[in-house]
């Protein structure tokens, strides 16, 4: 059993704050995704649990257990850097053994374990290369392999697969997935591609500028954003904002349109929609078609809305026209809408 | 012009330098060690063999490098560890530990003769202190060991800076995150300088051996100052032949001979400190 709780972790840097009070809980065996862009505090988080790292304040606990003051070894954990760290003066039999023998197991477990762990990730054939000899996918899978090898209640990931070109990413996305769920381990992934973790999480912790914005599913965190960030983050193209004007109590002006929304005594929040969730008919927002993509299974159709850009994906047969007049239907269960000061859903 | 010319004859001047002044001379020098009066013979290093002096040389040479080498080693990877995890002051402690480096060999031995001397600092310092009566002769012809001691001291204390500068050099070429992997999987501190440190830095710790190694064998200015010629080595040897007893070809012989040991050991040091291609960062 290896839960994982982050509880109040801040990280300051100086006068500059990297982390702000994070709370976050990691069910044993869970495959948690930190997700955000560069410099939101997602690898200092990651670096914080691995030990790498000290926090300013809060603590870390895994499998029950405090861990902040524990130097890294003690914690239980293995790790994935996102440059491999596969050391270039061993093997890499030799590598994948290096925590093994730390920990002083008996030679024929050493062999009995590395042998294993590099037949589960196709690398049995190199064990006597050094890195220098091998290609990024396979020192990718050297360094998977030596996490495993430590038969880690935890396993962190730091952008694993970033150095790896499009189709061998694919690959090991999937790859990993598949042996990590196996290992019965609990993997906290560092990322800041959002199809990476869609794919691989059963939970995304989105970040932003330090912050956990949200922490849910993946279907979850793309159908119900809890803030405007997420929405506009996450969904490639993202989410359509646009302004809207209160006309009655929980009754909203939109483009042209007046729907049922939250009850709230502000005059003006955002109404929020994913692309795909708008159909093209006869009654709807009032949008004049900019720019026309056919991709193939749908249409990306970009739009004007309210002197603000819209994006919508139609079907693949739908005929429009640049500068053509269009009615965009918003489906009515799709619809969220966001206080725009806080940026929070409502 | 073409480009492909251009490298060479820009190297060209250094490499005329080089072969005027360095080994055309060098020609000489081996001509003289196996000829006497124009006749090839080897009779020049029977001569230089056959003295007396020479076993004490040999050995007191071998052994100044065999003690001060390691010592330095030890001390300059000690010192380039601390050095380079300093956060603050990191270039300020560098300048201080190089200080030496900025001294001539013989300076360098006259500023310990200062210290050992009858009337030096330590003679000076333990009489204040009442820990001796009368002033003690350190460097006298009859406490050998004492020579050899303060000559090492002297040694190690004018030449480590150039060990720890490589290292120093060395170490931060060693990527981080080599580091942060071997402390994760279980390395504690010294695991991680014998296991990670020490193997990724054969590179640097050859270049700093072999240069120190030479070095100890040209040991003489040193030696001058606080021995005179109570402890001889090969250096001063050589010297000895040329300039005392006016024998330039056994001093021709007694210089390639330090050459040859230069050689054998520079060999040595790149056989065993090796990195396979493969291996490298």
């Amino acid at each position: 059993m290896a839960e994982i709780a982050i509880k109040g972790v801040a990280k300051r840097f100086g006068g500059f704050t990297a982390l702000h009070q994070v709370d976050l809980a990691i069910a044993d065996q869970e495959f948690m995704v930190l997700l955000g862009a560069s410099g939101c505090g997602k690898t200092t988080l990651l670096r914080i649990v691995a030990g790498l790292e000290t926090p300013s304040q809060g603590e870390v606990w895994i499998g029950g257990r405090r861990v902040d003051h524990l130097p890294p070894r003690e914690r239980g954990i293995a790790m994935v850097f996102q440059n491999y760290a596969v050391f270039p003066h061993l093997t890499v039999f030799e590598n994948i053994a290096f925590g093994l023998r730390m920990k002083k197991l008996p030679q024929a477990d050493v062999e009995r374990r590395v042998n294993r762990t590099a037949e589960l990730m196709h690398i049995e054939q190199l064990l006597k290369r050094y890195s220098g000899q091998l290609s990024g996918g396979q020192r990718q899978r050297v360094a998977v392999a030596r996490a495993l090898a430590m038969e880690p209640d935890v396993i962190l990931m730091d952008e694993p697969l970033s150095n790896l070109d499009a189709l061998l990413r694919l690959e090991m996305r999937a790859e990993l997935k598949g042996v990590l769920a196996a290992s019965k381990t609990t993997t906290i992934y560092v990322t800041h591609d959002q199809v990476e973790a869609m794919s691989l999480a059963d939970r995304i912790a989105v970040m932003h500028q330090g912050r956990i914005v949200q922490a849910a599913s993946p279907v979850e965190v793309y159908r119900n954003p809890a803030a405007r960030f997420v929405g506009s983050f996450i969904g490639n193209p993202p989410m359509n904002f646009i302004p809207a004007t209160k006309t009655g109590n929980g009754s909203w002006s939109v483009a042209g349109l007046t729907l049922p929304g939250p009850k709230s005594d502000k005059q003006r929040i955002e109404f929020a929609i994913r692309p795909e969730d708008v159909d093209a008919g006869s009654e709807g927002l009032h949008a004049t078609v900019r720019v026309i993509e056919p991709l193939g299974p749908h249409t990306l159709v970009t739009c004007d809305v309210e002197g603000g850009l819209f994006r919508a994906i139609l079907e693949s047969n739908a005929s429009v026209k640049v500068g053509e007049q269009l009615r965009l239907a918003p489906k009515a269960d799709r619809i969220r809408w966001f206080d725009p000061e806080t940026t929070n859903a409502l | 012009m073409h480009g492909k010319a251009l490298p060479y004859l820009l190297l060209m001047p250094a490499t005329l330098f080089l072969c005027v002044f360095f080994l055309y001379p060098f020609v000489l020098v081996a001509f003289e060690a196996v000829t006497r009066d124009g006749a090839f013979t080897l009779d020049n290093f029977r001569t230089m063999a056959g003295s007396w002096k020479f076993p004490v040389t040999v050995r007191n040479t071998l052994l100044l490098a065999a003690i001060v080498v390691p010592i330095q080693l030890v001390m300059a990877l000690l010192m380039a560890s601390v050095v380079s995890q300093l956060e603050t002051g990191r270039s300020a402690a560098l300048y201080i530990f190089a200080i030496p480096l900025g001294i001539s060999d013989l300076a360098a031995g006259l500023i310990w003769l200062a210290i050992f001397d009858q009337s030096g600092f330590l003679n000076t310092l333990l009489s204040h202190l009442g820990v001796v009566d009368r002033r003690i002769m350190f460097l006298g012809y009859q406490s050998k060991l004492t020579i050899f001691i303060a000559v090492a001291l002297a040694e190690i204390w004018r030449a480590t800076a150039i060990m720890m500068v490589i290292i120093v050099a060395g170490m931060g070429l060693i990527p981080k995150e080599y580091y942060e992997a071997a402390e994760v999987f279980g390395a504690g501190p010294w695991k991680r300088f014998v296991r990670i440190t020490l193997p990724l830095l054969r590179p640097s710790l050859q270049t700093a051996i072999i240069l120190r190694v030479i070095l100890a064998f040209e040991v003489f200015a040193v030696v001058a100052a606080l021995g005179g010629t109570n402890l001889p080595v090969l250096m001063g040897e050589t010297y000895n032949w040329q300039f005392t007893l006016q024998d330039r070809n056994v001093a021709a012989a007694s210089a390639l001979l330090i050459l040859a040991i230069s050689i054998g050991f520079t060999l040595f040091f790149l056989r065993v400190l090796r990195v396979p291609k493969e291996a490298r960062i």
